[in-house]
Formats: C-alpha cells, sequence, structure tokens
C-alpha cells in the first residue's frame, strides 16, 4: 500500500534520514521506534508531505506521491494523521472540529457530516462533549477528538505521531485502547511511539530507526527478544 | 476667567450633528481597512514575489508620510490627475481606509504568525485546501490574538478622522469650528467637541472588553 523507496531528508546541513527503503501492505500496523533525534517523526511527516522528502520516491497504491505534479491536497484527504499536541481547532467546538473538513474539504452536506461525527465521537467516547470547546477537555479526551476528527475524513491510512507523549500517565491508557480498536478493524496504521508495551502488543513489525537510518525491521516479538543489532540491543536495555 | 455656556446651548445640537460624520467615517474606513489590512497581510506572508514586494511597499509608504498629506493629496490632486470631482466624503473614507489599512496589515501578519504553527499542520494534514485553511482556521485564531490591537487601531482613527475638518467635512471638530466662527467662543465648543470624543473612545473601550471577554470563552 505505501512503498517508501531510499527516501533522504536534509534540514540545511543537516541530513535527518539517509536513505530509508520499507514497505506498509494493507491493514498493517508498523510500529516506529528509535532514539530521539533518529528521524523517526521526520519519516512519518514524510509519508503525507508535511516534510517533503529530499530525494527518494513514495509511492501509495500505485500513485507516486513525491512526484512534483502530484495533488497534495487530494493525497493528504486519504491519510489521517494524530500529533503529539493534538492541535485541534481552539475556535471550534467538538462537533465544529470533526465537521469542519469533511463539509468544507469534502462538500459532505452538514446533516451527513454532524451524524458521521457523532458516531465517531461514540466510538471514541465522548458523546457528551460534542458541544464543547476544545479547551474543556482533558489531554486524553482531545487526542481521542483528534483522532475522531482524522476519521470523519474516511482515511485509507492513520499516522500517529507521538500520540501519548504529550499526556498525563493516567490518560495514555484510553488513547492507546481507542488505537488498539482502531487497528482491529483493519486500518493500515503507522504509530511513532515510545510506549514499548504498545508497540508489541498491537504492532505487526517493527521499523527502528537510529541516525536517519533504518537499522532493523522485524516483528515485534523478534526485536524486542531477539534484537539482532548492537544498537537497537543497547536502546531495549536503556528503555526497559 | 470668561466662560459661559449659555450662549453656546443653541449650537449644541449642530455640534452634535458632526458625531454622525466622525462615526461614518471611522467605522466604514476600519472595516474597509481591516478587509483591505487581511488582504495585504495574506499577501506578505505568501511567497508571491512582485506581489509580496508592492505590499511591503504599500505599508512603507503609508507608514512614513504624514496622514493629513495623504488626506490633502487624496483630496486635492485626485481631480487634477483624474479629473473625478472627489467628495470630501469620499476622500476622507478613501484616505483612512488606506492609511489604515496598511497598520493592521501590519498588525494582522503578526498575529498570523503567531498562530501556532500546529494549527498549519493540522489543516494541512486534513487536506484543507490554502485559502480556506487561512480564511477558517488561521485568520480568525489570528485576529482574535489581536483583538486589543485592533480595537487600539480603531480608536486612534476615531481620534484621527477630526482631521477631515482640514479638507471641511462636517465632522464634530469641523462643527465646533463653525460654532467657534459664528459666537468667537473658543473655549466651550472645543470642550464639548472634546468631550464627546472622550466619551466615544470610552464607549469603544468598553465595547472591546465586552468583545474580547466573549471571544476568550473558547480559551
Amino acid at each position: 500500500m505505501i512503498k517508501i523507496e531510499q527516501i533522504t531528508k536534509s534540514f540545511g546541513q543537516l541530513e535527518v534520514l539517509k536513505g530509508i527503503s520499507t514497505e506498509i501492505g494493507k491493514g498493517e500496523v508498523v510500529a516506529i521506534i528509535g532514539p530521539s533525534g533518529s528521524g523517526k517523526s521526520t519519516l512519518l511527516r514524510c509519508i503525507n508531505l508535511l516534510e517533503v522528502p529530499t530525494t527518494g520516491k513514495i509511492i501509495i497504491n500505485g500513485q507516486a506521491i513525491t512526484d512534483p505534479k502530484a495533488n497534495v491536497m487530494q493525497i493528504r484527504q486519504q491519510i489521517g494523521m494524530v500529533f503529539q499536541h493534538f492541535h485541534l481547532f481552539p475556535h471550534m467546538t467538538v462537533l465544529g472540529n470533526l465537521t469542519y473538513a469533511p463539509m468544507k474539504v469534502k462538500g459532505m452536506s452538514k446533516d451527513k457530516a454532524e451524524k458521521k461525527a457523532k458516531e465517531l465521537l461514540a466510538r471514541v467516547g465522548l458523546s457528551d462533549k460534542a458541544d464543547v470547546y476544545p479547551s474543556r477537555l482533558s489531554g486524553g479526551q482531545k487526542q481521542r477528538v483528534a483522532i475522531a476528527r482524522s476519521l470523519v475524513m474516511e482515511p485509507q491510512i492513520m499516522l500517529f505521531d507521538e500520540p501519548t507523549s504529550a499526556l498525563d500517565p493516567e490518560m495514555v491508557k484510553e488513547v492507546l485502547e481507542v488505537m488498539k480498536g482502531l487497528a482491529d478493524t483493519g486500518m493500515t496504521m503507522a504509530i511513532v511511539t515510545h510506549e514499548m508495551r504498545f508497540a508489541e502488543e498491537v504492532a505487526d513489525r517493527i521499523l527502528f530507526l537510529d541516525g536517519g537510518r533504518l537499522v532493523e525491521e522485524a516483528a515485534p516479538a523478534d526485536f524486542f527478544h531477539h534484537p539482532t543489532s548492537e544498537r537497537a540491543k543497547q536502546f531495549l536495555e536503556k528503555v526497559r | 476667567m470668561d466662560w459661559n455656556f449659555t450662549q453656546i446651548v443653541p449650537y449644541i445640537p449642530f455640534i452634535f450633528e458632526g458625531i454622525k460624520v466622525t462615526i461614518q467615517v471611522t467605522l466604514i474606513s476600519v472595516v474597509l481597512g481591516f478587509i483591505w489590512g487581511s488582504v495585504l497581510a495574506l499577501i506578505k506572508i505568501s511567497k508571491l514575489g512582485p506581489l509580496n514586494w508592492l505590499a511591503v511597499a504599500y505599508t512603507s509608504v503609508f507608514r512614513g508620510t504624514p496622514l493629513i498629506l495623504q488626506l490633502s493629496f487624496v483630496y486635492f490632486a485626485t481631480p487634477q490627475l483624474t479629473g473625478y470631482n472627489i467628495s470630501q466624503w469620499e476622500a476622507a473614507v478613501l484616505t483612512f481606509t488606506l492609511n489604515s489599512a496598511a497598520y493592521i496589515s501590519e498588525t494582522i501578519r503578526g498575529g498570523i504568525l503567531a498562530v501556532d504553527k500546529g494549527q498549519w499542520e493540522a489543516a494541512k494534514a486534513l487536506g484543507v485546501p490554502y485559502r480556506r485553511m487561512m480564511l477558517d482556521i488561521i485568520l480568525p485564531q489570528g485576529v482574535k490574538n489581536i483583538l486589543p490591537a485592533l480595537v487600539n487601531e480603531t480608536i486612534a482613527l476615531l481620534k484621527e478622522s477630526a482631521l477631515v475638518s482640514t479638507i471641511g467635512l462636517a465632522d464634530i471638530l469641523q462643527n465646533a469650528n463653525v460654532v467657534k466662527g459664528t459666537t468667537f467662543r473658543y473655549f466651550e465648543p472645543y470642550i464639548i467637541a472634546g468631550a464627546l470624543y472622550y466619551v466615544m473612545v470610552m464607549l469603544l473601550t468598553w465595547v472591546a472588553r465586552f468583545v474580547e471577554r466573549r471571544m476568550r470563552r473558547s480559551d
């Protein structure tokens, strides 16, 4: 579904990604882990072109999105993204946050958008919060709304950029449960995370990045219990 | 001390009539100035090359020359240059719009740049096109940040609108001038005019506080 071919990304002199290739299949859940500064987030952000790779190709469903002529807006509509700091629209209610893009970007009718938004709010357990502003929500609630906001667009792929890193510990679980539920529905997901246990439990595959390179790529059981690279061994010793 | 309001009393309604012109010129200019200033601000933060350069030059000229000169220029030079006999009212609104847009555009630009980068990214990630993103997501938040500055601009404009008396438009100050000329009293008409401006500014300040409080509801 997603094919990443030899992508590099430089910010000025700094080369953050040094040639990464991998594939993510339909319905696959991939966890991207690694020390900070390893390029995890940059890799993820390349998939919806929030960062444009300096060289290399990304192909989604046969379409080369890194082609300069590609329709970036249309590609992004098919890819949901959840951020570390939620980024809900503060001047809109929760319902407004959810219905904005379907109505204004996809041209969905108000009734239809609201119906869909309410279904998704129910799914993330926040039906009672439809009419409040984001500032009234806890971090965990904000992140669940953010997930629902992405899902109303009916994306084929969901990207998560450290979705629980800004949360108080007691709120991490509610967000991870929503994500787990989403993975169970067969959604294709790429998740940058520091939640090792979650990665082990939910991911189909682990990508371990270090210094802008894909150092190890393995099934969770293999990666967490029998890492092959020295770097991954050191990393796992420190985080567990 | 020589002061006596009784002689002025019959002229008070005449001075009050000037309120209409003062408010009209101020409000129309501030609304049009806001719209034009928003356009200028959006051009300035875009990467539109020559257009961008023009917007910057525009702002620089309007902020770098005296307002009274701009007003005289528009009123007196327009007929000479174009043959169009511009009215005092048109000249006043046009000048104040063009001038306030220059100041407002800088304020809005600052407000837009102060909006969290994450808001831009969230909108982009949802596939929202640039124009929609600016109008629906970024501008409303940017404007909220700068609301107090915008009210200050309106207050400044209200006071500066007294300059229209120099081209003979019948605002509060101009009418006070007329009363002065008729009665040869100076203190009383100017005190009344001053009080009118002051009350209007206070009202505006009060409205601003109210609006700001309402907009903070979502915080």
